[in-house]
């Protein structure tokens, strides 16, 4: 774009000039001075836990857009308290990879302002509960700001938050504060449940032009898996996981590990699953739920996150308008209680498991009540 | 503070006319102004003169029902025309909703400045091309945008400054404390422009603060200047030293400009029911317009071909606003949907989808068909 800025005209032959008849750049417009990049790929596939297959995808990222910057607490030399940045600060310095204030708000709404200058801030929260402070910098800024100039200002702005429970921690460190983003208008959400898909996802949310929050189940960022340099399916789409013909079962996050482990252990009963990850939680693919729904007629949704309001009401609303002519019964919700996270020594309660999307999957089947 | 002191003006402002008109010497600010000369005096006076037009005439039109609401400015206009003469078109500014006179003089068009309180669109014009981003109602919200703005600008080498403005009500949010600690932190480029007018809706600025504003600023590290904000050449003089600082690497400062709203928070406020007459009165006999048309008059400089010439200019920009603003089109239904996203969202399109065709089951007499 060449269109100049023009203040406007004065008396005064002083006042309103410039001293270089420029204007501030529109994001996209090249600096002077912006480093060349080489993109080096992940080497082939690789055996990765999802905390380093994030890492490689915010490195390639990084090496692919000098305008990628990491901003965050504690993501610097302590690599994040999941050491999830590890080793980005040697590699890209101090600029690219900010260590911030402890201030949330400020996280998110200094990356609004960085997105307005042409960049493409990923900030990382650093617990799930932790988010709230920068609650209205997502809601009222970053979400809106996109329909609120028309299209005008974009704001291509990546939000990691590791969030779930399962792993025995304080109060504010357990919490699935997912469902009040898919609530907000202008946010994508996404959540990541393996390594090859961290790694993809987070390559494809930061090139999102649109705003991102990327869910990353903590108690999953330990385990391993196969990582190629693939950005895999679109992000807004979701994925069959396991094939089957007597119940479809949604999950994401954590808790797809669980519901593959549910498929498996009722195929020795002689049920048949079919679990899908949904990976996009805003928008949902519905396209995948309905044609599976309409193959099994019964259908299970898990979250841990509280069930009033959550994403599984809706889910089953849309599915019960959709193939409602297809369903063998309503559909089951198996969540979190409507509880604040409750002390670690009884999370086991709170937090669905196999044994309970078991006796979910008995409900959609009618045999229990 | 206006509670204990109405009108009163400290001691350690930096004031460069008199109330009456007076030219007062100052040995910090006068080098600042070295290079203003009589056509200077004279741009800014016609900027204030055309400013305060506009607002009456956007006041009429909203008693006229043209209008939804608007934010008179009425007293704030050396406040924002001697900062905002002052800035060069790269650098950006980050205001809130009543900066209508820096918005005339970054160049906006004068219909793009009452679009929003028509109710057509959430903002008005493309910040890009104005260096302006669209105001933020949420109050204090834009002070972190500025400073991640300047962050960036920091970041691309460039001597760009980011400016936010705000008021002595938005000193008390978090998001402005937040801001300046990070602007503190980074050194960023960003100039804090604080219009003190006594008034947040109805409660004065000693709610807000026991100490004046700009005291607030050292706590943070960050230097202050405490400015007449309704002396056009003082604002300039602080302005400029701002800008410097920040263009050569001196970081943030905060500028404290005193002055008054005396008109109403918006149209639909009534500050007959808490804020004395008597103050007002004091403060009109400090009007930033009356000020310069005596330094005007004492320099020989207000004619009156001057003075019928500036008529003209405002009553211009008066018809070019009600003109504007009357022949704005109400926006088309299906635009309601527009730019929510900046990618493709199916969970949208489907309900824009069926929208249009629930309007189109309407027929051309606008019953069912």
């Amino acid at each position: 774009m060449t269109m100049t800025t023009m203040m406007r005209p004065t008396a005064s032959a002083l006042l309103g000039t410039t001293t270089d008849g420029g204007a501030a750049p529109r994001p996209g417009e090249s600096l002077p001075g912006a480093p060349l990049r080489t993109p080096v790929p992940l080497a082939a596939a690789t055996t990765l836990t999802m905390a380093k297959a994030i890492n490689a995808g915010l490195r390639q990222a990084m090496l692919d857009d000098p305008k990628v910057v990491l901003l965050g607490e504690d993501i610097g030399l302590l690599g994040g308290v999941f050491r999830v940045t590890s080793d980005l600060l040697a590699e890209f310095g101090a600029r690219r990879v900010i260590d911030t204030p402890l201030a949330e708000s400020a996280i998110i709404g200094t990356a609004v302002g960085l997105a307005y200058r042409g960049y493409r801030p990923v900030c990382e929260i650093q617990f799930d509960g932790f988010i709230f402070p920068g609650f209205d910098q997502i809601v009222s800024q970053v979400a809106k700001l996109h329909y609120r100039s028309q299209g005008r200002v974009s704001m291509p702005i990546t939000i990691r938050v590791p969030f779930g429970g399962g792993i025995g921690a304080a109060e504010h460190h357990s919490e699935s504060p997912e469902a009040y983003f898919t609530h907000t208008s202008g946010l994508r959400v996404i959540a990541v449940s393996n390594p090859q898909d961290a790694y993809g996802l987070i390559r494809q949310a930061i090139a999102s032009d649109d705003p991102v929050l990327y869910f990353e189940p903590k108690r999953r960022y330990h385990v391993k898996g196969e990582v190629s340099p693939e950005l895999g399916a679109p992000m807004e789409r979701a994925q069959v996981v396991a094939a089957g013909t007597d119940v479809t079962l949604l999950c994401y996050g954590a808790l797809v590990t669980t519901a593959r482990d549910v498929a498996l252990a009722a195929s020795d009963d002689g049920v048949s699953i079919e679990v899908i990850d949904l990976r996009s939680l805003s928008p949902v693919d519905y396209e995948t739920i309905e044609a599976s729904v309409r193959k099994t007629g019964r259908l299970v949704i898990t979250h841990e996150a509280a069930r009033s309001g959550g994403l599984g009401g809706e889910i089953a609303a849309v599915v019960t308008e959709r193939c409602f002519d297809y369903l063998e019964a309503a559909p089951v919700r198996v969540t979190g209680f409507d509880i604040p996270y409750p002390p670690a020594k009884l999370e086991s309660h709170h937090l669905p498991d196999l044994d309970r999307i078991l006796d979910g999957v008995d409900r959609a089947l009618g045999r229990r009540r | 503070m206006s509670e204990s002191f109405p009108g009163e003006i400290p001691a350690n402002l930096l004031q460069l006319v008199s109330p009456d008109g007076e030219r007062m010497a100052s040995e910090t600010a006068d080098p600042w102004l070295d290079d203003v000369l009589a056509a200077d005096l004279v741009g800014l006076y016609q900027d204030m003169v055309v400013v305060r037009r506009i607002d009456t005439e956007a006041t009429a039109l909203q008693r006229q029902g043209e209008l939804g609401l608007w934010p008179p400015l009425l007293g704030q206009e050396a406040a924002q025309v001697g900062s905002a003469r002052a800035l060069r078109t790269d650098d950006f500014v980050f205001t809130s909703y009543r900066e209508n006179a820096v918005a005339w003089c970054r160049g906006v068009g004068l219909t793009d400045i009452v679009r929003v309180w028509r109710g057509n669109a959430q903002s008005g014009w493309d910040p890009y091309s104005v260096g302006m981003a669209t105001p933020a109602i949420i109050i204090g919200a834009q002070t972190l945008h500025a400073t991640g703005w300047a962050l960036g600008a920091q970041h691309d080498g460039t001597d760009s400054v980011a400016v936010a403005y705000f008021g002595d009500g938005a000193t008390s949010e978090g998001d402005v404390s937040e801001a300046l600690v990070f602007a503190a932190s980074f050194q960023a480029p960003v100039i804090f422009f604080c219009q003190n007018n006594q008034w947040a809706i109805s409660e004065p600025v000693g709610l807000q603060s026991r100490a004046n504003l700009v005291d607030r600023a050292l706590g943070f590290g960050i230097p202050g200047i405490r400015v007449d904000g309704n002396d056009v050449l003082a604002v300039l003089a602080a302005t400029r030293m701002a800008l410097h600082r920040a263009r050569t690497g001196g970081g943030p400062t905060f500028i404290e400009a005193v002055t008054y709203r005396m008109g109403p928070h918006t149209t639909a406020d009534d500050p007959t029911r808490y804020r004395p007459a008597a103050e007002l009165e004091q403060w009109k006999a400090k009007d930033p317009i009356l000020r310069l048309e005596r330094l005007l008059d004492s320099l020989g400089l207000l004619s009156i071909e001057l003075t019928e010439q500036t008529r003209g200019l405002a009553d211009a920009a008066a018809a070019e606003l009600r003109a504007g603003c009357i022949g704005l089109p109400d926006p088309e239904p299906l635009t309601v949907f527009d730019h929510v996203f900046a990618t493709p969202n199916a969970t949208l399109d489907r309900q824009r989808a069926e929208y249009t065709d629930y309007l189109a089951s309407f027929d051309s007499t606008g019953g069912k068909a």
